[in-house]
């Protein structure tokens, strides 16, 4: 009996010790010197997808002898939210500057004290440099902070396949293919049309989620500005027909037959991609980097850009902001502005396509007069730029994301065949709650 | 069996003055009686902090309702109540069983016939019996991401070579039928070889003679293996066994690779296993307590498997004696 309790008694002076050690190992860290400002400091920033950053990292760089920039990217934004989400809570791994995109930033902007206030880093004067809603989107809820600076907006356009276009007997001209399709019944139409002379392995759109996303910010732009939430945070899905009439509408196009129903940004989706075997995708002007990027040289110049049908809206944009725990919040507050700046903005804007949030960037004649060669020299900022000031933000709540992700599986449910049309939105709904934690 | 390290008691050398030999003698009995645990103790210790402190910490979150911001608040056993009546758990408790099954029962035959085979006279018996190992030293994802190719819906080269049988494409993930053979065989690809070399080393520890003795009462090389290998190899098909369903019902990667990464498993989460469904709650819905709660009842789950597999195959190999 005594042995045992002896030996209970080491082993549990040695569990202390090893957590005595952990414990002053993880002081350690904290208390780690600053370095003067002859030392090299290295910003870890964090973003998803395409941002474009490259050569502006190397033109800071150059600038500033003392800093060395570390991109860590999370190509799919799904991956990289909860990730983040994790190092903000934890308080410990997140990088020195943060991308947040619009469906995530409500959820961020209510934990505001782990984020730095940028006014405290000379941020206040810039407000001139930004759309007025992209600048008070990075604004704490009370409005007291600032923590995110506008990158980009999301007008959306219609990319389309021209050589495949042509192969269907449609018009392959941009202005032409617009008219094609005033409305969303107009554009599954023409997906008959498209479907009835091609077919084959290529179908007319890609992914039904993509464009049940378009299509829903586009109701919510039109009429009450919230999708699955409200400004209160409370769970409206079924009373919001902007969610139902995009739901309704995405339906049709799976059952017409249009979706190649790969999963957007999956392995399959930038095979289908390359082996033509989708037409069209809705095109925020982000997406225009991730097609040229997952499409390869093979498919330049195929591609060209045409207007939405349903008028008008905005998917997607970013901020960038500074996590409270940095370690050197003024270099990175320096680094997000410059990356948020209009000259920032515009080098963004040539190298991704991302569309500036910035008036200045938007006026600039260089960005007006860009055309991109790998759209068949689609010029695309006047095709987006012009929408960009007069879009009008979404709420988009806390759990975005979850319900989001919940609502696309069932969609891509249905264009599998799996799930019928019919009892598809109660589920839809159901899992949704479920995601949200409401359910 | 083991090799017996402990010195020797007593010796040929000069004897030391009493007092000093009676303390020696005690510090070498303490030695012989403390020191194996002391040898043993570095794992314990390192289980006890990074084994049974989690494991205990985790219990503690799942009597919880504890998100990732805004602290926690007990509530007793709720989570676990809510588990029972959560449709998507128990799709994915349906899932694992489903997958496991698929995997683990043609992958354990197969192993066996494979160490059979090995275990004959032939040329180079050294490179084929590691020959057979080589796919457990690829990593998983790589293994994951070609085979998710060769199970592509529209290039992927299994719907390929179906195609010439008159198969229409089949969309693997699609399906829960498609999806389960899928991972399974991303599953057998790997472990096969392994479950074989155990087999193998269980397989040479049965003496030659009794193959001898039944060759010469005329038994056949397939009486011989259901005779005589199939039996002896009882405690090394238990373990077998074993390894596998702790490892099958906590299938991962596969099927998250599978599914590209989604931790849903699919549209209608037709391949999402218990661990998906874990990392789901806890990671992505930043629900910790619930979370915790899905893992304790895999815990549990895989408890209650080895042990019915235990008795099972106890039962099974000693009918064949």
């Amino acid at each position: 009996m005594r042995v045992i309790r002896h030996r209970g008694r080491i082993a549990l002076a040695m569990m202390l010790s090893a957590t005595l050690a952990a414990a002053t190992a993880c002081a350690g860290d904290d208390t780690k010197s600053d370095g003067g400002a002859d030392q090299k400091i290295t910003l870890n920033v964090d973003d998803f997808g395409t941002f474009g950053y490259q050569d502006l990292y190397k033109q800071y760089e150059a600038q500033h002898p003392n800093i060395k920039i570390n991109e860590r990217n999370v190509p799919k934004l799904d991956d990289y939210t909860p990730r983040l989400q994790q190092w903000i809570a934890a308080g410990a791994g997140a990088g020195d500057v943060v991308a947040i995109e619009e469906g995530i930033m409500v959820k961020f902007k209510s934990q505001p004290d782990k984020f730095v206030d940028l006014k405290k880093y000379g941020a206040s004067s810039l407000q001139g440099n930004f759309i007025p809603w992209k600048w008070e989107g990075g604004m704490s809820p009370d409005g007291s902070k600032l923590i995110g600076l506008g990158t980009d907006v999301g007008s959306i356009g219609l990319c389309y396949r021209s050589d495949l276009f042509k192969k269907a007997g449609l018009p392959t001209d941009r202005d032409a293919v617009t008219k094609l399709w005033p409305t969303w019944d107009d554009f599954i139409a023409t997906g008959k049309k498209f479907t009835g002379k091609v077919g084959g392995d290529t179908k007319f759109i890609d992914s039904p989620e993509t464009y049940y996303n378009t299509i829903l910010m586009q109701e919510a732009g039109k009429g009450s500005n919230q999708t699955y939430f409200d400004q209160s945070n409370k769970f409206v899905m079924e009373s919001n027909p902007a969610v139902k009439a995009a739901w309704d509408e995405t339906v049709k196009m799976s059952q017409a037959g249009l979706a190649n129903g790969v999963q957007f940004l999956s392995d399959q989706w930038s095979q289908a991609l390359k082996k033509d075997a989708f037409a069209t995708a809705p095109c925020p002007a982000w997406m225009l980097g991730l097609i040229k990027e997952f499409g390869g040289s093979g498919q330049s110049g195929k591609w060209d850009v045409a207007g939405i049908p349903g008028g008008g809206g905005s998917w997607g944009g970013s901020w960038l902001a500074v996590p409270s725990q940095s370690k050197h919040p003024k270099e990175a507050a320096d680094l997000a502005k410059f990356l948020t700046s209009p000259q920032g903005q515009i080098g963004a804007f040539k190298a991704a396509n991302n569309l500036p949030s910035s008036p200045q960037a938007l006026n600039d004649a260089a960005v007006k007069a860009f055309s991109n060669p790998y759209f068949n020299n689609a010029p695309v900022g006047k095709i987006y730029g012009p929408a960009a000031t007069s879009l009008k933000p979404v709420y988009l709540g806390a759990d975005n994301q979850e319900v989001r992700q919940a609502v696309e599986a069932d969609i891509r449910a249905i264009a599998q065949g799996k799930l019928s049309p019919g009892s598809g939105w109660s589920k839809a709904v159901s899992d949704a709650k479920k995601a949200s934690g409401t359910g | 069996m083991a090799l017996d390290v402990r010195p020797a008691p007593g010796g040929a050398r000069v004897a030391p003055p009493p007092q000093r030999r009676r303390w020696r003698t005690r510090l070498s009995r303490l030695d012989v009686s403390l020191s194996p645990y002391l040898y043993i103790s570095p794992f314990y210790l390192l289980f006890l902090v990074f084994g049974l402190f989690p494991l205990g910490y985790t219990f503690w979150v799942s009597l919880n309702h504890w998100e990732i911001i805004g602290g926690h608040e007990y509530i007793g056993l709720q989570n676990y109540s809510r588990l029972l009546t959560d449709d998507q758990f128990w799709n994915a408790v349906g899932n694992t069983f489903g997958m496991f099954l698929l995997a683990t029962v043609p992958q354990l035959l197969l192993a066996l016939f494979l160490a059979n085979a090995l275990n004959r006279k032939m040329r180079a018996p050294t490179l084929f019996r590691m020959g057979v190992l080589l796919p457990l030293v690829t990593s998983i994802a790589a293994v994951a991401i070609v085979f998710t190719q060769i199970f592509g819906r529209d290039y992927g080269m299994a719907n390929w070579f179906l195609h010439f049988f008159g198969v229409h494409k089949i969309d693997w993930q699609a399906n829960k039928w498609s999806a389960w053979l899928a991972v399974a065989t991303m599953v057998d690809w790997r472990w096969t070889g392994y479950n074989s070399l155990i087999f193998l080393a269980g397989m040479q520890a049965i003496p030659r003679s009794l193959y001898e003795a039944a060759a010469i009462d005329g038994a056949t090389r397939i009486r011989q293996f259901w005779s005589v290998t199939v039996p002896l190899l009882r405690p090394t098909i238990i373990f077998v066994t074993i390894i596998s369903t702790i490892g099958g019902l906590q299938l991962f990667t596969e099927p998250l690779m599978f599914n590209s990464g989604y931790m849903n498993g699919g549209s209608l989460r037709q391949s999402q296993t218990v661990m998906m469904y874990m990392y789901e709650n806890a990671f992505q819905r930043f629900q910790y307590g619930y979370g915790s709660a899905v893992a304790w009842m895999l815990f549990l789950l895989i408890l209650v498997f080895s042990l019915l597999n235990f008795l099972i195959i106890r039962r099974l190999s000693r009918g064949a004696t």
